[in-house]
């Protein structure tokens, strides 16, 4: 016996040895749960992350956009008096934000907000020949947008660079009208202005609407195009918390007065989508572990009764009831941690296995999956403490048992 | 003041009445106002037909149960409105028990079985502990049997080690309930042996229960219990004075 080790560790562990095989089966039981739940966790955060990178590295967290035009009634309704009216719904002009300057330094002061990038979006009209295409135009400050899009990432031919001419277009605009880097095109907006511009380069988004109507340009060409001289259409907002992005957003018209969507509400299925994986996930991993846990109440109770001259025994000899009662509860903390180090080993193989063996077409994984260490730790402590509470029903009914009748068995 | 040369009285049982199912129709009293003494360096022997109350009457005395009615006092500690750890704790450090079958802890060695009261105790092991079950182990004859598993041991060294156990706290009192009653007649001798050894040398009081009238005529006295009340008591040596 080693002096550090106390009286309840010593003989727990030696009870649970000699059980050798009902020991080894509750282990081997714990560690698939926790294998599943390492396994199934891992992945699931990993499409998760998957799929939200790839709707949020496409547009803002937040995009903040004038107020639309209402229509009200001028004339005071006579009490008494019939009237015939209709209201007819207004045309939604493109209009700046006012004070837009102003509006984008509270919110960059904000401490949940990392970047704001201000735009001008409208609709134009390329004509390159006979051919002519209806575009979107976006003006954007490319040093500030890029950290909300990654654009460059997604260039396939030529560059980045958005000098006053200068245009980024999507690879199928430039299928249909035959441009290439370096080619000419006219852009002429609703309003009749027109401008030339040079492609600077080519973008692939992933969608062929996308690659056919978007194009890029700097902010002070598409303000004097759109007829929007000094202004913006919108704000995007990017926060450290994309789960958090709707309260900041409701913050944010709280603050300025100015309409916030946030990526949870323009994608309300999509997130409820997410959150009903997550949903599902976590009861997943609350049944796994109540089995988890039954198993492990399951196997003290018959340790309990199998040992309960043992209990008489060491009752008789001045042995509390409070430590046979943490002798029993550190029986099911033992056997929760131990199954769940094995549990988080065979979890963590699996994983490994599945980024070798689980590969798309082009060799990358099909899901991007991250040995999380924090997620093992939680499994071990989760594990741990369920072992706990599974032996608490257990160890009472040992440490209540009569000494008299546990040793007369 | 009690007199010297009298050895004090460590069990006192007083009127002590013990019934099961109290207050049902199937109550029944199986101790009936029993009046006991034992002193310091007594050995006792307790004789009966079965079922008359032996086990119980040792029970309450070893303070693992308790009583209906009555006073049970030991080493002049009054127990009867002690709570459960305070009862604990006085059985672990004044009382030793050697059961009939040995009941030592199958999970661990002969050694570590003799350690377990004072681990049980103090919380930690030491290397004093360890020090004392050898020597515990050594008087009884089974040093070189100290890292043997319990099981591995033959019922005569089991309950050898039983009686190390059971002296490892350095009790007042010794309840012993038939412990030779599962032994050859060489081993039953070995552990009688024993247990007078220890009650000699060390004034261990012993409370012996047996069905064998040649071990309880080596008793210093002899009480018989039939239907839950002590019916004679025979003093077998002057060593100790009769009482109960």
């Amino acid at each position: 016996m080693r002096t550090w080790q106390p009286f309840e560790w010593i003989v727990a562990a030696r009870f649970l040895r000699e059980g050798r095989w009902q020991t080894v089966f509750i282990i081997g039981g714990v560690a698939i749960g926790v294998a599943v739940i390492v396994f199934m966790s891992a992945l699931l955060t990993g499409l998760q992350a998957n799929f939200i990178r790839r709707v949020l590295t496409a547009q803002p967290h937040i995009q903040l956009l004038p107020p639309r035009e209402t229509v009200r009634t001028l004339r005071d309704h006579e009490p008494g008096a019939l009237e015939d009216a209709t209201r007819q719904a207004p045309l939604q002009r493109l209009k700046s934000i006012d004070q837009w300057l102003a509006v984008a330094e509270q919110i960059r002061a904000m401490p949940e907000v990392v970047t704001v990038s201000p735009a001008a979006t409208g609709s134009a009209l390329v004509i390159r020949g006979e051919a002519n295409r209806a575009i979107s135009v976006v003006g954007i400050d490319p040093a500030l947008y890029f950290r909300i899009v990654a654009l460059p990432d997604k260039i396939v031919q030529g560059g980045t660079r958005l000098n006053a001419g200068d245009i980024l277009i999507g690879t199928e605009l430039a299928s249909d009208l035959g441009l290439g880097v370096g080619d000419k095109l006219r852009i002429t907006a609703a309003s009749g202005s027109d401008s030339v511009f040079a492609v600077s380069g080519i973008f692939d988004l992933g969608s062929k609407g996308a690659n056919q109507r978007t194009t890029y340009m700097a902010l002070r060409a598409a303000q004097s195009l759109l007829g929007l001289q000094g202004g913006v259409s919108s704000l995007d907002v990017t926060v450290a918390d994309i789960y958090g992005a709707e309260n900041v957003a409701q913050r944010i018209t709280a603050a300025t007065g100015v309409e916030a969507d946030s990526w949870i509400k323009t994608n309300a299925q999509f997130f409820s989508a997410i959150q009903a994986q997550i949903t599902a996930n976590t009861a997943i991993r609350f049944f796994v572990g109540l089995s988890v846990a039954f198993g492990i109440a399951s196997v003290l109770f018959v340790s309990v009764v199998q040992k309960s001259r043992e209990i008489g025994i060491l009752r008789a000899m001045g042995v509390t009831r409070g430590r046979v009662l943490r002798l029993f509860l550190l029986q099911g903390g033992l056997l929760g941690l131990s199954g769940s180090i094995v549990g988080s080993s065979i979890g963590a193989a699996a994983l490994l296995l599945w980024r070798q063996l689980a590969r798309g077409p082009d060799g990358l994984p099909l899901v991007p999956i991250t040995l999380d260490t924090l997620l093992f730790l939680a499994a071990l402590l989760l594990a741990s403490i369920t072992g706990l509470l599974a032996a608490v029903a257990p160890a009472m009914r040992a440490a209540r048992l009569d000494p008299v009748v546990a040793i007369r068995g | 003041m009690a007199d010297a040369a009298v050895p004090a009285v460590v069990v006192r049982l007083e009127r002590v009445r013990k019934a099961f199912n109290v207050g049902q129709p199937a109550e029944v009293e199986v101790l009936h106002g029993i009046d006991l003494e034992l002193r310091s360096g007594e050995f006792c022997a307790v004789m009966g037909p079965s079922g008359s109350g032996k086990s119980t009457l040792l029970n309450i005395v070893g303070l693992l149960d308790r009583p209906t009615s009555g006073l049970l006092s030991i080493g002049g500690q009054e127990t009867t409105a002690l709570d459960d750890a305070a009862l604990t704790r006085l059985r672990g450090r004044s009382i030793g028990f050697v059961f009939q079958y040995h009941h030592l802890i199958g999970a661990f060695t002969a050694l570590e079985n003799v350690m377990m009261p004072m681990l049980g105790d103090a919380g930690f092991p030491s290397l004093a502990m360890e020090d004392r079950a050898r020597a515990l182990l050594n008087s009884v004859g089974l040093s070189h049997r100290c890292d043997n598993l319990a099981f591995n041991l033959s019922g005569g060294e089991q309950q050898r080690v039983a009686v190390a156990r059971a002296l490892a706290m350095r009790p007042a009192v010794l309840l012993a309930d038939e412990p030779t009653g599962n032994l050859d007649t060489k081993s039953a001798d070995v552990v009688f042996d024993l247990l007078r050894q220890v009650n000699r040398s060390q004034m261990t009081a012993v409370l012996f229960v047996t069905h064998n009238p040649s071990l309880a005529r080596r008793c210093d006295r002899t009480i018989e219990v039939v239907d839950g009340a002590i019916v004679g008591a025979t003093l077998v040596t002057q060593a100790s004075a009769p009482r109960g």
